[in-house]
This record gives C-alpha cells, sequence and structure tokens, in this order.
C-alpha cells in the first residue's frame, strides 16, 4: 500500500556525490508538489570514506530529522559499503521497513543466503546492478554513477516525473550552492571533464533518465507496489 | 551586486528599502525557496542591515560564516573579518557591538567553549550581539554531529537564549533577534541556537520576503549604556571597574548589576511573545493527558511521534520551546493544564532542558516528568525511539 511518506537513506563513499543526490532528489519530489526535505551526514571529509544523505518525501509535512534509522528504501552506492562495513549502520538493510526496496551500485551479487531469507520475509525487493559501468556507458564517466543511481530511484518509485528530476538537475547545477571545499574541487573536475556546463547538465538528464526507464520496467517486472502516494496538486 | 550609497532615511547603504521587523516578519510577501540552515542565514543577514560580523571556521557553522562573508563582498555587510579564534572573535564581536554595530556571528560546540568568558562578559556589557549557535557536540570522543549539550553551559551567562527548529524558524528568529534584543529595555545579547546539521546542513521548503527590504538599522543612542567613542572608553563601568568599589556608584552598581541584566532578560517577554507568536509553541490533541516538552529539533522528533502515537490510539501534545532564556514557566504550566505525564526528548547526555523543567516546576505541578528519551555524541533520535519510550511508560511491562 502506498504511504504517506517514505525514508531513503544512501550510504555512499565521499566523493560519489550522494549528497548531492539526496539534494537533487528533495528538489525534484518538492518541484513534483510533494513535501521533502534532504540532509547529509559525515565524519572527516575524505575520499572513499563513508558518507550518508537521506532523502524524505511526503503527502503529509516531514518533521522526522537527522540520519534515516527505518528507511523504506535503501541504496547501496559502493560495493565496500557492504563489503568493508563503510556506512553507519550494519547490516546495510538494519532497520528497512516491510514492502521496502533496496538498490545496489555493484556487478556482483552481494548478498549472503541469510540476508536473501531476512528482506524476503520482509518483502523488500532488491536491485543490483552496476550503475557505475551504466554511468560510463551513458556518460561517459563514472562521476555520473550518483545521476544514474537518482534515476533509478524515481523509476522504481513511479511518482516523480522526468521533467521534475530535470527541474532538480537544474537547479542544482546553474544555480550558485554552497558546498565543501571538496564538494567544489570535484564539481570543478567534471566541468573541465565536460567542457560546457550544458552537456554536463545534458549528460546528466540522460544519464538519470535511462536509469529512470530501466528501473521502472524493473518494478514492472517484480511486481514492485506503488511505495507513495501521488502527491496531492 | 548591490550599490554602495549613503544611508538615508529610506535606505540602507546597498540601497534596500528599510522596513520595520513587523513588516519584515509579518507583512511582506514572501516566495518559496528550497534551502539550507547554512543559506537561509545569509539570507536573513542580508535583510538586517548589519554593521559588523567576525567569523571562525568550525563544521557545523563554518558554511554560514563563509555566506556571511560573501554578503559582505557584496556589500551588504559593512565591516566583516576573520578573528584568531574564538576566543578573539567573541572580544571583537563585544568591541563592535559596544562601538554601537549591529553585530552577529556564528560559532558551534568547541569553538563556544573556546570563547566561553566573552559570553558572561557581553551579557555584563548589556550590548545587544546576536550568536547564531549551530549546536555540535562538545564531550569526547571527538564529534562534529549534533549534540546540544553546550548550551546547557550557556544558561547562565546572562544572555538570551532562543532555539529554533528549522529553516524557516531560523531565519525568522535570527531577524526577530535583532528587534527584540535592541529594544532599550531588554538590550542584552541573543544567542539563537539550532542543531547544526539537523538545521544547518538540512535542505527544505523555506519562505522569504524578497530581498530588496532590510531593517532599520540600529540605534545605540536607545541602548541603555553609550557607545564608546573617543570621549567614552568601553563603558563607565569598564573605566572605573565595579571590582574597585572606589565609590558609593561603583559600590551600589555591582551589587545590582547582575540582578538588572536577568530582569532585562525576564523584560523581554512581551516582545518576544510579540515576535515569536509566543514563548510557546503548542500542537498535537488539546486535552492529551501525555506532553512533550522540547526544543529544537527534538521537537520535530516530537511531532512525529505524535503523529505515528495517534494512529495507535495515543494522544499526545507537543511544547515547543522556543525560548530558553527567559524560560517560559507561565506559558509552560498552562499549556500542561490536565496533562499527567510528561517526556522530555532531548539531543544531549546531560538533559538540561528536563532539569529546567523541573526545576521551573517545582512546588507548583504535580505529575510525572520523565527525562528522556535522550541520544548523544550526534546520534540521531527516530520517532521510534520516543514511541517506544511512552509506551513503556504508560503501559509498564507490556512494552511498545
Amino acid at each position: 500500500m502506498a504511504k504517506d511518506s517514505i525514508k531513503i537513506r544512501m550510504p555512499a563513499l565521499g566523493g560519489q556525490g550522494a549528497v548531492t543526490a539526496a539534494h537533487i532528489a528533495a528538489t525534484a519530489a518538492d518541484t513534483e508538489g510533494y513535501f521533502a526535505v534532504s540532509n547529509p551526514f559525515f565524519g572527516a571529509e575524505k575520499r572513499m570514506a563513508p558518507s550518508e544523505s537521506y532523502a524524505r518525501i511526503g503527502t503529509v509535512p516531514i518533521y522526522d530529522r537527522g540520519e534515516v534509522i527505518y528507511p523504506d528504501i535503501v541504496m547501496i552506492y559502493h560495493p565496500q559499503v557492504i563489503t568493508m562495513g563503510k556506512s553507519y549502520t550494519m547490516p546495510f538493510y538494519a532497520g528497512v521497513k516491510e514492502n521496502g526496496l533496496i538498490i545496489i551500485n555493484s556487478d556482483v551479487d552481494l548478498l549472503t543466503d541469510t540476508d536473501k531469507k531476512i528482506l524476503d520475509n520482509l518483502n523488500v525487493k532488491v536491485l543490483t546492478k552496476d550503475f557505475t559501468q551504466f554511468a560510463i556507458d551513458e556518460a561517459g564517466t563514472e562521476l555520473a554513477t550518483n545521476m544514474a543511481m537518482l534515476g533509478a530511484l524515481f523509476g522504481a518509485l513511479g511518482t516523480v516525473s522526468k521533467p521534475a528530476i530535470e527541474e532538480g538537475i537544474k537547479d542544482r547545477f546553474l544555480k550558485k550552492y554552497t558546498a565543501s571545499g571538496g564538494t567544489a574541487t570535484l564539481d570543478s573536475v567534471i566541468e573541465k571533464k565536460f567542457k560546457k556546463k550544458m552537456d554536463l547538465i545534458q549528460k546528466n538528464l540522460d544519464t538519470a533518465s535511462a536509469a529512470f526507464d530501466l528501473t521502472a520496467a524493473w518494478a514492472k517486472e517484480v511486481g514492485l507496489e506503488p511505495m507513495l502516494e501521488a502527491p496531492k496538486k | 551586486m548591490s550599490k554602495i550609497t549613503d544611508m538615508t532615511a529610506t535606505h540602507n547603504w546597498s540601497g534596500q528599502k528599510l522596513v520595520s521587523a513587523d513588516y519584515m516578519l509579518f507583512e511582506a510577501p514572501r516566495t518559496k525557496h528550497f534551502m539550507t540552515g547554512s543559506e537561509v542565514l545569509k539570507e536573513a543577514v542580508k535583510r538586517a542591515t548589519v554593521d559588523a560580523s567576525v567569523s571562525y571556521p568550525i563544521t557545523p557553522q563554518s558554511e554560514a560564516a563563509h555566506l556571511i562573508g560573501e554578503l559582505w563582498a557584496e556589500g551588504y555587510v559593512g565591516v566583516y573579518f576573520r578573528g584568531e579564534n574564538e576566543f578573539g572573535v567573541m572580544s571583537e564581536v563585544a568591541g563592535c557591538s559596544m562601538a554601537g554595530a549591529r553585530t552577529i556571528t556564528t560559532t558551534s560546540g568547541p569553538g563556544t567553549l573556546r570563547a566561553m568568558e566573552n559570553f558572561a562578559q557581553w551579557s555584563g556589557t548589556r550590548a545587544s550581539m546576536q550568536l547564531v549557535l549551530m549546536a555540535r557536540g562538545i564531550n569526547s570522543p571527538l564529534t562534529i554531529q549534533p549534540d546540544n549539550l553546550e548550551v546547557q553551559y550557556l544558561l547562565e551567562t546572562g544572555c538570551m537564549i532562543w532555539y529554533a527548529e528549522n529553516v524557516q524558524e531560523l531565519f525568522d528568529m535570527s531577524l526577530a533577534a535583532f528587534a527584540v534584543a535592541e529594544q532599550p529595555d531588554v538590550h542584552v545579547p541573543i544567542i539563537t541556537a539550532v542543531d547544526g546539521f539537523f538545521v544547518s546542513h538540512t535542505r527544505e521548503a523555506v519562505m522569504l520576503p524578497e530581498d530588496d527590504i532590510a531593517l532599520f538599522p540600529y540605534n545605540p543612542y536607545k541602548a541603555p549604556l553609550p557607545p564608546i567613542d573617543s570621549e567614552m572608553p568601553p563603558g563607565r563601568f569598564l573605566r572605573d571597574p565595579f571590582v574597585m568599589k572606589s565609590n558609593y556608584i561603583s559600590y551600589a552598581t555591582h551589587a545590582s548589576w547582575q540582578w538588572e541584566i536577568r530582569s532585562a532578560v525576564e523584560r523581554s517577554k512581551p516582545y518576544a511573545r510579540h515576535y515569536l507568536k509566543g514563548l510557546v509553541h503548542v500542537t498535537g490533541t488539546e486535552d492529551a493527558e501525555i506532553a512533550f516538552i522540547t526544543c529544537g529539533t527534538a521537537s520535530h522528533q516530537a511531532k512525529e511521534a505524535n503523529r505515528e502515537l495517534e494512529k495507535l490510539g495515543v494522544k499526545t501534545k507537543v511544547l515547543k520551546l522556543r525560548t530558553i532564556r527567559p524560560f517560559p514557566t507561565d506559558e509552560i504550566i498552562e499549556a500542561l493544564k490536565g496533562v499527567k505525564y510528561v517526556f522530555v526528548p532531548e539531543f544531549n547526555v546531560v538533559g538540561w532542558l528536563s532539569n529546567e523543567v523541573k526545576s521551573a516546576l517545582y512546588g507548583k505541578l504535580d505529575m510525572d516528568i520523565h527525562a528522556g528519551p535522550r541520544v548523544a555524541g550526534g546520534m540521531s533520535m527516530p520517532a521510534e525511539a520516543i514511541i517506544k519510550e511512552v509506551m513503556e511508560k504508560i503501559n509498564p511491562g507490556k512494552g511498545a
């Protein structure tokens, strides 16, 4: 049954852009007419160190703040989150709610038989896919992994449209935002790589859009029930 | 980029039209934005005709401090510089404020403690500076995460302390703070607290007035003590220190001054009631027998718990304290009529808010005040933790 609000946990590694992804996810959901909040949680800022971000989306005001301890959706941005425990919760699906969803960016299946049994009992659907390779194929850089993950989220969810995602991505890259030194550096690296900012945005949009289609089809195939009510417009 | 001009009767130096705090907070048309607490503080300072700001970086307030610096570069803030450390910053803020400047600064956790002597010093000067405190853990093991234990250390400094719940409240409160702190019969420093990360780094919808308006400038000649200048050294009481007890006036002033500072904080109540629309906000079921007394993010978590408990058939209400100094005892007593159980969820290890509540209610109300749940060191407090504690209390042995 579709809920009035959902909580999304995104354990990632520093530099992968999970903070940016949660930011865009919340902006897109806000554009679509939802109440939405995003926030990051991290220790010392270091590449490859654990860094989590969270998005909460609902048709009711969102009060809950901080880490998402009981998520509806868990998005694992890097295999090391699971294999090396680079996250703030272990196992990576700790607290996941019934009828939930887990998206794992990995080229191999990382779930043990016990994991599978537990998640199956909770009716949690799991999609393991190499979204880094997907980003390389679509955008020509692994730096677009977060855009692939973002598209994957909304494709599975089904209630936030592509135009709203586009709005979220454009808002993030065309407005002036405060970011930490590390993120600002990464932004400039990405910009150089794509030469022009508009190219970058288009590549990001294309990657998110392709991932959206992929998970929308997957959700249909595995019978993923609608998780979130449509926005009250 | 704003244009730098002389202040006129109608416009400030950056060309913004001058408006009253009432117009800014209650009447000016607003539009929706989507931003973090750090970003929204910049928007508030931009509309506050701020004369001076001093900064020093420490997570999680570094972005806010940086953004106020951008405002200076854009011509909205008169003076901005980076101090040598937090003790230096807060001393320099005292200097700016005593010289008659509307002054704002920000700090967090260990920075607050490093600067601590200054806050008690600030209130003694009766200057009206604003500190925006983005609370962070101060206890070892080292953490950069939200934990508001540091607020307990500030409670008896003689400064006003307000607590904002979210990004929207941070905007409105940091503007209202100047309006209240600068009242001639109040005129004490104000600390506007928010929880670090939960507010500073959280991005959400916020309604803002246009940025072509700003508060009327501060008028230091309405202050209880004259601003320092070449004729007036830093407050007569600093030139002729009370401690010298060199004549009857200095002796009598010394005897009464600390009481006077606390009276001034109490005198802020009617102004705060007006600009904050009440010192305590009550939500939930009016006739509930269970109440949460909260401030900051804990209010948010209690509201989430309130909504979930309602689904379980348990009625609760949430008292959100917006001022901690002055402490809104009368409002709390009024809101607790008919309540049997009080819970005080907090983001610190000691439970300073529950201690405050207990001492304020002692001998006035007889009810079960449960000091919890509490989390510390930067842990989050899911509504589930609050619900569990409530159910165990009202339904012993049966659990949630």
